[in-house]
């Protein structure tokens, strides 16, 4: 595949609890391509947020650890990387949004204190330079009355401003990956609409790279390229937008789809898959989506399904695909599909 | 049978005050419904949506005067509910519930659910344990779980769960109307989609009337019969879900509509993209609420506040378009 800004290898990131070991993040892989933008989707738990947080290396440690695999950024292991360098990474290389942005604004700063520091981070800029650029970034997301709001505190703006103020950070320090983890969740549709847009603007204009993570179907199809399905710490599907939007092949997949209320459609009843999400706990035998699964058959309750590879490149953690695989892999996804870059 | 009004809603308003300076004085109103007019039949699921801080739940609570409206009228089952003493109130309590968004802030962490569901039966009248014990049971296998589940804790659920014990407490006395405000908003897709059945088929086995509170709109279309769109505390649209749907009439209800991301690469549909934030409710605009984003706003909607007003069949709009 070319030019890969990120690729994960058999990533595992484990949670030492009182209640015992959480593999919350379990042999993962995956890679994002340059200025692809990929999605990952999954359910509340499934490990969406510790993956972003892996790749920043934020995991809370104690309790978490990554214990295994490798996270290649544009060639170099982060696993490794010094605490120095991923600092360097960080708002520079790397940028990245949550969910709420008062957790990455600080409360004590005027919105350009915080803006001018990122810019002359990067650029060789006096401060008054700065500023000018600052408030030309503040117009270029689409906040209003710029040249006001830059003297503000993060308090004093709306959740959908405060996102935008975190897209103008990201978006001046030209990184090659951006990092956003739920952006939109918090925020009403209209100004989600904003957002998207904004995004989709950064990715195409300065060919950013995006990892986005989302639990909605819909924001994948406005933005996502390629998409990852999560399920209870693994991956269990990889695919294109329109592979796994519109030809899912694991039954988790197919079951998340069918559930959605449709805007278009007149559906009588729901599809929904029966059960929970399961706890997750290590050394745990069979496929995880099992106890939920329509097509299970004994074999998933005693073996752990890989990743196979269908003719299309689209992958899935499923023992109906196991054609071309006939052997078990008890260890789950540490096979030669697992690296391969969907 | 032809459908009678179970709930009639008039010139709903519940203005809040906003405190400031040192000595707290009122300094402001927040018009968190401002003037809010309809009617839910009996055995409809009337659908609320709209954005965040749009007034969503304070038109919930007020009809069940868990708050105290500031001015109109709200007539349940033919009763002005504005007009009853305490005593009447509490028993027409029992025809009305409401469930909330996060079922967890809701239900009292210390108490089995056996404790949270009989509460409200011996609040009306249930004296006898063994009977509470045998309805908590009952109400526990309607909503789909376990008699044995009755001895557990909250925090022994997952949220969908959590969920059902607060849907099997709302239906407790055998209500007629359920307030659902964002019942599941905090639950994933799958789970979700368990609840709305299960919602659906409630209504359907005991007759009941729902108002569903969402911002999701393709859930709200998914279970509602009529739906009603707010803005800034305002009515701005209602009609018959597939009108509404297919012929949205308010530039608002259009934008909005037009904005929700379809999970399916083949519908792609051109979002208008209303700029600007939601102006406060501390200071809401002059004449119509939305002109300030309005893509459509003439001179008149800055000095006129459009009335909400039956434009086509059963069809409510307030904007100076179809004036
Ligand atoms: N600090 C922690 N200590 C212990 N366990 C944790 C911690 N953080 C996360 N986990 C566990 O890791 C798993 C994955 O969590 P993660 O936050 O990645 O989920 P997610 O997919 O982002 O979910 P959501 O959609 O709710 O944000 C969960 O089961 C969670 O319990
Ligand atoms: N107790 C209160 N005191 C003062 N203001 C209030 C109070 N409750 C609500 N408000 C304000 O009234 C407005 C309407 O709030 P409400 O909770 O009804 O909105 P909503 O439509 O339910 O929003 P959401 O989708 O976020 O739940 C908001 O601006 C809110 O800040
Ligand atoms: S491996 Fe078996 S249980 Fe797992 S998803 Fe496939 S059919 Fe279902
Ligand atoms: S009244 Fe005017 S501003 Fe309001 S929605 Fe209609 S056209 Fe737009
Ligand atoms: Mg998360
Ligand atoms: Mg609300």
């Amino acid at each position: 595949m070319p030019d890969m800004v990120l690729r994960l290898k058999d990533l595992q990131t484990h949670f030492f609890t009182d209640h015992g070991e959480v593999p919350a993040v379990d042999r993962v892989s995956f890679s994002v391509g340059k200025g692809e933008v990929v999605g990952i989707v999954g359910e509340s738990g499934c490990g969406k947020s510790v993956t972003s947080l892996s790749i920043m290396q934020l995991v809370p440690s104690p309790p978490g650890k990554i214990i295994g695999g490798e996270i290649q950024f544009k060639g170099e292991d982060l696993v490794q990387a010094s605490p120095k360098r991923m600092k360097q990474l960080r708002g520079n290389e790397i940028a990245m949004i949550f969910q709420e942005p008062m957790t990455s604004l600080n409360p004590l700063f005027t919105i350009g204190n915080q803006l001018q520091e990122a810019i002359r981070i990067h650029r060789k800029v006096t401060k008054k330079q700065a500023r000018i650029q600052a408030i030309d970034l503040l117009n270029q997301v689409g906040i209003p009355r710029a040249e006001a709001i830059i003297d503000e505190y993060p308090h004093q703006l709306s959740g959908g401003m405060r996102q935008r103020v975190m897209i103008a950070m990201a978006m001046s320090c030209h990184p090659d990956l951006l990092i956003a983890d739920e952006p939109t969740t918090a925020l009403d549709v209209t100004i989600q609409a904003q957002i998207l847009r904004l995004m989709k603007q950064l990715n195409e204009e300065n060919n950013t790279a995006i990892l986005l993570i989302t639990h909605d179907l819909g924001v994948v199809a406005e933005l996502c390229d390629r998409v990852v399905v999560m399920y209870a710490g693994q991956v269990v599907e990889r695919g294109t937008m329109r592979e796994i939007l519109k030809q899912p092949k694991h039954p988790y997949t197919k079951g998340l789809i069918r559930s959605l209320p449709k805007l278009s459609e007149r559906e009588q009843k729901l599809y929904s898959i029966p059960g929970t999400v399961p706890r997750l706990g290590v050394g745990q035998v069979g496929c995880r989506f099992a106890p939920r699964c329509e097509m299970a058959f004994t074999r998933c309750f005693q073996e752990n399904p890989a990743l196979y590879e269908l003719e299309n490149g689209q992958t899935a953690r499923c023992f109906l695909y196991d054609e071309i695989e006939r052997e078990g892999h008890p260890d789950g996804g540490k096979t030669s599909i697992g690296s391969k870059g969907t | 049978m032809v459908a009678k009004p179970l709930l009639e809603v008039k010139g709903l308003k519940k203005y809040f005050d906003v405190k400031g300076g040192v000595f707290g004085r009122k300094v402001g109103e927040v018009k968190a419904v401002d003037d809010v007019s309809f009617t839910v039949m009996e055995g409809e699921i009337l659908g609320i949506v709209g954005e965040s801080g749009c007034g969503k739940s304070t038109t919930g609570k007020s009809i069940l005067r868990l708050i105290e409206p500031t001015d109109g009228e709200v007539t349940f089952d033919g009763q002005n509910i504005a007009s009853l003493k305490s005593e009447q109130l509490r028993k027409i309590r029992r025809d009305m519930q409401i469930i909330f968004q996060d079922p967890y802030a809701s239900l009292n962490p210390r108490h089995t659910v056996e404790k949270i569901i009989s509460e409200p039966l011996l609040i009306h009248g249930m004296k006898h344990a063994a009977e509470r014990k045998k309805r908590v049971r009952e109400l526990l296998e309607i909503v789909g779980l376990n008699a044995y589940h009755a001895s557990r804790y909250p925090h022994q659920f997952s949220g969908g769960q959590r969920q059902r014990i607060g849907i099997a407490r709302a239906l407790a006395n055998h209500p007629k109307l359920i307030i659902c405000d964002e019942p599941v908003s905090a639950l994933d897709v799958s789970v979700q989609s368990q609840i709305l059945n299960l919602m659906e088929e409630l209504r359907d086995a005991f007759q009941l009337t729902y108002i569903f509170i969402a911002h999701d709109l393709s859930v709200v279309k998914h279970i509602s019969d009529r739906v009603a769109v707010m803005y800034l505390g305002r009515m701005a649209e209602l009609a018959d879900k597939d009108v509404l749907y297919a012929d949205p009439k308010h530039p608002y209800t259009k934008a909005l509509l037009s904005a929700v991301p379809i999970p399916d690469p083949d519908e792609k549909k051109e979002a208008i993209i209303l700029e600007g934030d939601i102006p406060s409710p501390a200071n809401p605009p002059t004449g119509c609420a939305f002109h300030t984003r309005c893509p459509v706003a003439m001179s008149v909607c800055k000095e006129v506040r459009p009335t909400f007003k039956m434009v086509d069949q059963d069809h409510y709009v307030a904007c100076h378009l179809y004036e």
